[in-house]
């Protein structure tokens, strides 16, 4: 398969993966990543094609990024038919912002942005709320009303099979019901590459087109495929406080609670959320294939970082039963 | 937390390694006292092991794979724990890689009323797992298992033999299984069938070969998994590629988007677009990695053409040397998913590819016994029930039978008032008398309908007339038939001649002794399920038995009703 080289329009911000530092590394083709990414252009040109108003999430994160490398692939020479939807809980990484307000900007894409204003405005936080409620106002309610907001019926989200137990059982069109709820109990069967797009109005479908893709599979494209991503992916040295097994980077002193003190630790991001429940990791990966060397290595799951899951057995499975991605 | 090591020229070597490897999916399909979530579980993290392993090789700190009591079956917990609720126990998906391939499972369970959830997760699968407990032999759900995984269409199986520490490891028990097993599936068309002697439990055979079964001397379970031929899902040589949309950016481009199911595309290439007949030249193969010279399945392209004609989301360009039936009346396989019975004469959405049109059951010809296999006739379909109906479409349909090519084969019914995935098809046959058309090149169906039977090909030892015993039983017998004798044409016009017998419609014995892997690659590639490799077969001594057999297969190659396979059955244990 040939290559185009990516053109920047502006320049990227500091430290945003623009390649070359695998030098020498084949860009060839890859087969079964090009099994992967012929299915989810299959998937993204199908909703499309099918749903009066699809949306895609966008959450800057590296799954977020393949899938918007994905969607320019799918309607190319076109532009991507319908607009990205960035759930924003204030909580985000300065370093997120900024990426997306670049890279969306830099392939043309339309841009939605929606808070919940008045939750935020109320204080809204994980420390006095607990992770639960605080996701549950910020981003599940956010992101029902943003959708509702908009009229969308079909939402693309990046996640994928391999993330979590409960989306082990998730299809790729996962069928919600006028109050965005999801039941597992309740699924379409899904054979072969055939989605039922039926809905009934106010009913909705979140389209999964990664849902095959492993987290080494999502590396390995960005990689070969030369697709930019939010610096704090690669390791460096970062402010942190120590907070139970997590390591909390801070950007201000307001995000020191009393009694903690800040330490640089050379670090990174596994995954990329909310400043206060995402940890980062220790580690010296400052480029893509040594992220790809170190994340081979790892036993623990991505998510183990993620305070969000761990509030109770099956949390994950309530807050998709909710509405939640 | 280990710091990471500096990069070694070798780590880019693994890294290349990995950006090359095949995909290949495979199902699984057992109950829960078959091991199958301990065998599944030994398999991630043995194979998460091995390729940990790999690498640590390249960083020379090898790590450290206990083989202790682990309780495997936790890593496929999400199971579990929709058993302890009780709710609906559904196709799990699961992921894991070695440096050779990516492996997708569709982990599906095996009990009779989830005979909609081994269909799903065989129906994009091209291996299925087998579980056999070596303590209990074959049961009705084995049955059950290979019969979904024939009808699905899958060419491959691997059955893995578990539970032999409680046998004692002993040969003979395996190789009794081994032979029933083999009896069972002989009906069902398979390509390949591979039996391995494993413990999930203690790991025996599953990654690394067990000193407990020295008298094995085959591939381990993992070994098959990264062999054997991730075989595509088409057997269809002509090019099938259904319209997903048209894009437009602007005035001038206007290109054809869609997924290749079938064949291979170039620039210059003469396609026909359907409905409307019109032939066109493809113009350009556009990308946004640039234009390519040549593009096949499955890849996800768009085609500029050279003429403006009309086609939108829903119709089919098609190579003008073979077309798809065009038709609103066929065959099909159903399997029925939703709790409301299938009924005759109700109104049902098909979804087939990219066209969406109104569709009804005409009849049922029978329906299948899941235990027995038998055929019995039926006026409806209860959910998980399976049953050869003829439908109806409002609208045509451009179809291959599901045999050659699962994309342009399979279709979906849809329920148009609660909007529920209520059924699962595969085309077996166009049943619309077929209009001889001048000018139009001859069909596969219309030289099928003529001689009672779609082509195959035999491939027979090279023993003292045998062809000719098996040459006349098929002759007596009604089929269109010729012997090639695989040691007098030079190698190199093989290929290519038996193209052309096979497309003339003929069963083909072809006498070979050892055929090469590259003629068998061709062979299969060619006939797909109907390449019968009697070579195999060293319990059948004398030629008329043989010939008998070579009947029998034959049998399952006409056109009209299904192959008769509830005569056929071995006993149970």
């Amino acid at each position: 398969m040939q290559r185009s080289t990516q053109v920047m329009i502006e320049t990227p911000p500091k430290g945003a993966n623009v390649g070359g530092d695998a030098s020498g590394f084949p860009r060839r083709g890859l087969s079964h990543l090009r099994m992967l990414e012929a299915e989810s252009i299959y998937i993204l040109r199908e909703a499309a094609a099918e749903f009066s108003s699809p949306v895609m999430l966008y959450s800057i994160g590296k799954d977020s990024s393949v899938m918007l490398r994905l969607a320019q692939k799918a309607f190319f020479p076109g532009r991507i038919p319908f607009p990205l939807l960035h759930v924003d809980t204030g909580y985000k990484f300065p370093e997120m912002i900024a990426f997306r307000d670049w890279y969306t900007k830099s392939i043309g894409a339309e841009l939605i942005v929606h808070r919940n204003e008045e939750a935020i405005a109320r204080g809204a936080n994980p420390v006095a709320l607990g992770t639960q409620k605080c996701c549950g106002l910020l981003k599940t309610k956010a992101l029902l009303d943003a959708l509702q907001n908009g009229g969308f019926n079909a939402a693309f989200g990046g996640a994928r099979r391999d993330e979590e137990k409960s989306r082990a059982k998730e299809r790729i069109y996962s069928f919600r019901d006028a109050h965005g709820q999801w039941d597992p109990k309740n699924q379409r069967p899904e054979l072969w590459n055939l989605f039922n797009s039926r809905i009934d109005k106010n009913e909705s479908i979140r389209v999964f087109p990664l849902s095959n893709w492993t987290e080494l599979d999502i590396w390995l494209y960005i990689l070969d495929e030369n697709i930019p991503i939010v610096p704090l992916y690669l390791a460096k040295p970062r402010e942190v406080v120590i907070r139970g097994s997590s390591l909390v980077l801070i950007h201000s002193g307001g995000e020191i609670l009393p009694g903690e003190t800040s330490q640089i630790v050379n670090c990174r991001m596994r995954s990329l959320g909310c400043v206060p429940c995402t940890g980062a990791i220790r580690s010296d990966a400052d480029t893509l294939p040594k992220v790809i060397e170190e994340m081979v290595s790892f036993r623990r799951s991505e998510r183990e970082n993620r305070a969000i899951d761990h509030d109770e057995e099956g949390s994950m499975e309530l807050k998709k039963r909710e509405g939640y991605f | 937390m280990a710091s990471v090591p500096v990069i070694h020229e070798s780590f880019e070597q693994f890294l290349q390694a990995d950006l090359g490897k095949e995909l290949l999916r495979f199902t699984t399909a057992g109950s829960v006292d078959d091991g199958k979530s301990t065998l599944i579980g030994r398999l991630l993290y043995d194979a998460k092991g091995v390729y940990e392993d790999q690498l640590a090789s390249v960083k020379k700190s090898r790590v450290n794979r206990s083989s202790g009591p682990i309780d495997f079956s936790l890593l496929t917990d999400g199971l579990r724990v929709e058993r302890e609720q009780g709710i609906t126990i559904d196709v799990a998906y699961r992921y894991f890689a070695t440096a050779r391939r990516k492996f997708i499972i569709a982990d599906t369970p095996g009990h009779e009323q989830y005979t909609r959830n081994m269909a799903t997760g065989a129906s994009t699968a091209s291996l299925a797992v087998i579980l056999l407990d070596g303590s209990k032999g074959l049961l009705p759900q084995t049955r059950r298992h290979t019969y979904i995984a024939s009808l699905l269409g899958i060419p491959n199986i691997l059955v893995a033999v578990n539970k032999m520490d409680l046998v004692g490891y002993s040969e003979a028990t395996f190789l009794r299984l081994r032979k029933e097993f083999l009896s069972l599936v002989e009906p069902l068309n398979f390509s390949l069938v591979h039996c391995v002697p494993v413990s999930a439990l203690e790991g025996d055979n599953i990654v690394e070969r067990s000193s407990r079964t020295d008298w094995y001397s085959g591939q381990t379970l993992l070994e098959h998994l990264e062999t054997i031929p991730v075989r595509a899902a088409s057997a269809l040589p002509a090019f099938r590629f259904p319209i997903q949309s048209v894009i437009r950016p602007d005035s001038v481009f206007r290109g054809f988007a869609g997924q290749i199911a079938a064949g291979t595309i170039h620039p210059g290439e003469s396609v026909v677009a359907l409905p409307s007949k019109q032939t066109t030249r493809v113009q350009s193969i556009v990308t946004f990695d640039g234009k390519l010279d040549e593009a096949a399945a499955t890849q996800s392209i768009t085609l500029k053409l050279e003429d403006e004609i009309d086609l939108s989301r829903g119709d089919m360009l098609v190579s003008t040397s073979r077309l798809p039936a065009i038709s609103n009346r066929f065959s099909a396989s159903i399997v029925w998913l939703h709790e409301q019975p299938l009924r005759k004469d109700i109104g049902y959405l098909l979804k087939h590819t990219t066209r969406q049109v109104k569709a009804r059951v005409t009849g049922i010809s029978h329906r299948i016994d899941i235990n027995t296999l038998a055929k019995e006739p039926a006026s409806d379909l209860p959910m998980n029930g399976i049953a050869l109906v003829h439908m109806e479409t409002t609208t045509p349909l451009f179809f291959d039978p599901y045999s050659l090519n699962r994309t342009t084969g399979s279709f979906i019914l849809l329920d148009p008032l609660s909007n529920a995935t209520v059924g699962a098809g595969m085309i077996r046959e166009d049943l619309t008398p077929q209009q001889v058309s001048n000018g139009q090149p001859l069909s596969a169906t219309e030289k099928a309908s003529r001689y009672g039977h779609r082509p195959g090909v035999f491939l027979l030892p090279n023993r003292a007339s045998l062809a000719d015993a098996a040459e006349r039983a098929l002759f007596e017998n009604g089929f269109a038939t010729i012997t090639l004798d695989g040691h007098q044409i030079p190698s190199a016009y093989l290929a290519s001649l038996l193209a052309s017998v096979w497309s003339a419609g003929l069963l083909v014995l072809l006498v070979i002794d050892k055929p090469s892997l590259r003629l068998v690659h061709t062979l299969k590639r060619l006939a797909g399920g109907s390449l019968f490799d009697l070579g195999l077969d060293s319990d059948r001594q004398n030629r008329e038995e043989i010939a008998a057999h070579i009947v029998s297969r034959a049998q399952t190659l006409r056109i009209s009703g299904a192959p008769d396979q509830s005569e056929k059955e071995p006993a149970n244990d």
